[in-house]
């Protein structure tokens, strides 16, 4: 095939239109029409369908760089192979790969391609009378011969019956037509074009959205200014202009967590009292976990929490080189924390402290751990640097960890020397520094995003939804009545599966006509041979189970 | 107090499924008693279970009459069962309805009371099927509830504890209520593909017997466990996408990959395959419902992988 499409591109390209081509060929037209065909098919999406979920599953088993970018690192680190084979492949960041684009793209492409013509014909249909009734009526799965004495009027009467039953009446001359359901293709419609809307909504969200994540010591304030983040990522559509101007204090946070047996140290309560301004009006606002901030088009989020704790560092002359909060991150559930208290402007050496918090410590003299995640018994423990003055070259540094190139560990007798301290009390170094530990402070990781086009993804759903009810609970069904003398014929057909009942309906229609049937009631039923194997039970075994998907 | 009454209540449930799994089980092997009907004639089965012109195929009396013996035999196992998985259900219902009181909050914060309150649905929806006619899944839906409510009470116990602050939300309920609903549809539904999976193959091979032949059709098997899934499919749309919106709220985005979120769209994608080829010709029958059990491993490695294999967004305390 691919030859061919080769030579019928290079005819194209070489032969002047209307010459006649060898046969066998196809004309770039021709195939790509085939191609549209091929895409367009059920089969297609079906494969395409299946693509998906599996090229959405190593994204769940593998970390993934945007959510876990150091635990990327490390399966780098100790499979140095098979990660880079699968960094290859992007299976570290699998939703943003190529693949993945294309595998979603195809399957949205070809879900185009297959709705729009429906839509057509829905649309052309949307007005269209039921189709003529057919000659041999007793073909039909579900098929009634009755008998009237009273032929006159009967088709007006059976007219009255099944547009009171909500079907689409076609009067002919001894017959009628009638069908029903014909929301179920709007329903599908909705559905498949609800998806697109999604997308859509989505795209824009992620082309025009922004999200900053910033860290919050009590006491502290944040201004919507791009300096102040601490990451920030936003779409390729985004300007900083579109941040909103508006600035949270963090009054206080409180964090509670279970005391009792069950669950010890689990969390409780996480409350913010923030005071936000915006245009001018200041608002005082709790912030909790799903009870976000909504400041112009942003929200806010509390996404996470921390210890800092608040020190003073004194150089020898006992000018004061740093004061302030540190900001610590948690290890584990305990919240045991580590950080780094930098003093680069202590003079005469620059000063440094490895900074460990244990809110609850435990076994201090085995190095220490916290046992609980609230401060019940806090204690700060310091590891001491000091270093000739380093030239500012501009260069960012981590906040979070110490290079300690350049610098030199306190030590006492040959062994490094380490201080812990309770709130309150000083840590004195041999070369006349000190660092006092005033008292811990709690920060939170505070998110704020915008993400437009949200309610077009939430509307978009909601269609769905709405839309994949329709498709899947209305069945369309078909029925006719035709009289010819004193003999009356019922017919009806479900136009699709699942669907039982259909000798129900047509008794309803015969009994709203007055008719009783001649023949024992649902002769030619492929139903009444099917087992409802309850003896026991009073309901009649097929009338069964018509509706338990219902329910 | 109402914890104690809880646990007791769960325990004594599973020692009840398992009479109702083990009267279910003796109605199945008592049915292998049943002539096996030649394969035109099993499909003609009348409404009370027994086989349509079986007298037709020259059988002796006494056949006959034992045949009548055993099927009688095999209604009054099967009706034990019922009465023993209906006195289950109410124990059942009594631990999850109590575990609520003692939690003094909805019981689906955790994978034990996410289990059990799932099971409930199950067993619920089986016991209206079964006094409706369906009873012929009996066996399936007691074995399931067994294994599953056996595991919860033994393994995934966790005792009463309130909820974290993640969980305080709306959307507990909404989010929570419609995957529990619709993984217990999916379920049924799986269970009557497994049937139908069972039976037509034997009707293929035109050795339908024992308690096959008490089945209804393959037809009307498929038709059923396609309701289940046609039920289940929206709903399961509507808990992913209440998923979303209590992400949105709680995270602050409403999709990022998160494992949980991930296999639920893999779930998603593989149940919307299912409706899509039993409307593909060549992937009808016995295709679509292998598809309708892939999508049930995921829905159950969603649960139970994801929860214990792999952290995520989703993981809290006390599993």
């Amino acid at each position: 095939m691919a030859q061919d499409t080769v030579d019928a591109q290079l005819d194209e390209a070489t032969e002047p239109s209307g010459r006649a081509r060898r046969s066998g060929t196809l004309k770039a037209p021709e195939t790509l029409r085939w191609l549209w065909t091929q895409l367009t098919s059920m089969r297609t999406s079906l494969v395409l369908l299946f693509a998906l979920a599996l090229g959405a599953v190593p994204g769940s088993l593998l970390p993934q760089r945007p959510v876990s970018p150091v635990r990327v690192r490390e399966f780098l680190t100790s499979h140095p192979q098979l990660g880079g084979f699968y960094d290859a492949l992007g299976l570290f960041d699998v939703y943003a790969s190529a693949w993945f684009a294309a595998i979603y793209l195809l399957l949205f492409v070809s879900l185009v391609g297959c709705i729009i013509p429906r839509i057509g014909v829905y649309l052309g249909g949307l007005r269209a009378e039921p189709p003529r009734t057919p000659r041999n009526l007793s073909r039909m799965p579900e098929h009634l011969a009755l008998a009237t004495d009273t032929p006159d009027g009967l088709l007006e009467r059976a007219e009255q019956v099944l547009r009171k039953r909500h079907f689409r009446v076609r009067r002919l001359d001894d017959s009628i037509s009638a069908e029903r359901g014909y929301l179920r293709e709007l329903g599908n419609l909705v559905f498949h074009v609800s998806l697109v809307v999604l997308l859509c909504g989505v795209a824009w969200g992620t082309l025009f959205g922004y999200k900053g994540t910033v860290a919050v010591v009590e006491g502290q304030s944040f201004s919507n200014t791009l300096t102040q983040f601490d990451d920030f990522r936003s779409g390729g559509a985004f300007r900083a202009d579109q941040l909103v101007p508006f600035t949270v204090k963090l009054n206080s946070f409180v964090a509670k967590f279970e005391t009792g047996p069950v669950q010890r140290g689990a969390a409780r309560v996480f409350r913010a009292e923030t005071t936000t301004t915006l245009n001018g009006a200041t608002t005082e606002q709790a912030l909790e976990v799903n009870n976000p901030l909504v400041l112009g088009d942003s929200t806010v989020h509390l996404v996470g929490h921390g210890y800092a704790v608040d020190v003073t560092v004194k150089d020898p002359s006992g000018r004061v080189a740093f004061a302030g909060p540190v900001i610590l991150l948690p290890q584990d559930g305990n919240f045991l924390s580590v950080g780094v208290v930098k003093a680069p402007f202590a003079r005469p050496e620059r000063l440094a402290f490895e900074a460990l918090f244990l809110p609850t410590a435990v076994d201090t003299d085995n190095g220490g751990t916290s046992a609980f995640p609230d401060a019940l018994n806090p204690l700060l423990l310091l590891n001491a640097w000091h270093g000739p003055p380093k030239e500012a070259t501009g260069l960012p540094e981590n906040v979070y960890s110490l290079d300690t190139t350049g610098l030199t560990q306190f030590s006492q007798d040959g062994k490094p020397l380490r201080s812990t301290l309770a709130p309150g009390e000083i840590f004195d170094l041999p070369d006349g520094s000190s660092i006092q530990f005033h008292d811990w402070k709690r920060w939170v990781s505070l998110q704020v995003s915008s993400t437009p086009g949200l309610w077009l993804v939430f509307g978009a759903v909601l269609m769905a939804v709405a839309g994949l009810c329709l498709s899947l609970f209305i069945r369309p069904r078909r029925v006719w009545v035709r009289v010819d003398g004193a003999r009356v014929e019922l017919a009806g057909l479900d136009r699709t599966e699942g669907r039982g009942g259909l000798d129900e309906e047509l008794a309803l229609v015969a009994d709203g006509l007055g008719l009783a049937p001649t023949t024992p009631a649902g002769a030619g039923s492929t139903a009444s041979v099917q087992s409802g194997e309850v003896p026991t039970s009073g309901v009649p075994a097929d009338g069964a189970a018509h509706d338990e998907g219902k329910s | 107090m109402a914890a104690y009454w809880s646990n007791l209540a769960m325990v004594t449930s599973v020692v009840v499924y398992l009479l109702a799994l083990a009267a279910f089980a003796a109605e199945w092997a008592s049915a292998r008693r049943l002539e096996p009907v030649a394969a035109p004639a099993a499909l003609l089965v009348g409404s009370d279970g027994q086989a349509i012109g079986a007298a037709d195929d020259g059988m002796p009396a006494g056949v006959e009459a034992d045949h009548g013996r055993a099927n009688h035999r095999v209604d009054l196992f099967g009706r034990m069962g019922l009465g023993l998985i209906t006195v289950g259900w109410l124990m059942h219902l009594t631990g999850v309805v109590c575990r609520g009181i003692a939690a003094n909050r909805l019981p689906w914060a955790n994978m034990y009371e996410f289990v059990t309150a799932s099971l409930l649905f199950i067993v619920t929806t089986y016991l209206v099927l079964a006094f409706r006619g369906v009873r012929w899944l009996g066996l399936p839906v007691t074995l399931l509830v067994v294994i599953g409510q056996g595991l919860a009470v033994t393994v995934l116990y966790v005792a009463v504890a309130p909820l974290v602050p993640a969980l305080h939300s709306v959307w507990f309920i909404i989010h929570i209520v419609g995957a529990a609903i619709a993984g217990a549809a999916f379920n049924v539904g799986g269970l009557a593909s497994i049937l139908y999976l069972l039976k037509s193959r034997a009707v293929r091979r035109e050795r339908v017997r024992g308690y096959l032949a008490k089945l209804p059709s393959p037809e009307r098997i498929d038709e059923l466990a396609y309701r289940f899934h046609a039920f289940a499919f929206p709903l399961w749309t509507f808990a992913v996408a209440a998923g979303a919106v209590w992400a949105e709220y709680a995270w602050g985005r409403f999709w990022g990959w998160d494992p949980k979120e991930t296999w639920a769209l893999v779930t998603w994608v593989v149940y919307a395959s299912y409706l899509h080829a039993r409307a593909t010709a060549g992937w009808r029958g016995k295709r679509a419902a292998v598809v309708a059990l892939i999508g049930l491993a995921c829905f159950w490695f969603n649960f139970v992988g994801i929860n214990l294999l792999v952290s995520g967004l989703h993981s809290y305390a006390g599993i």
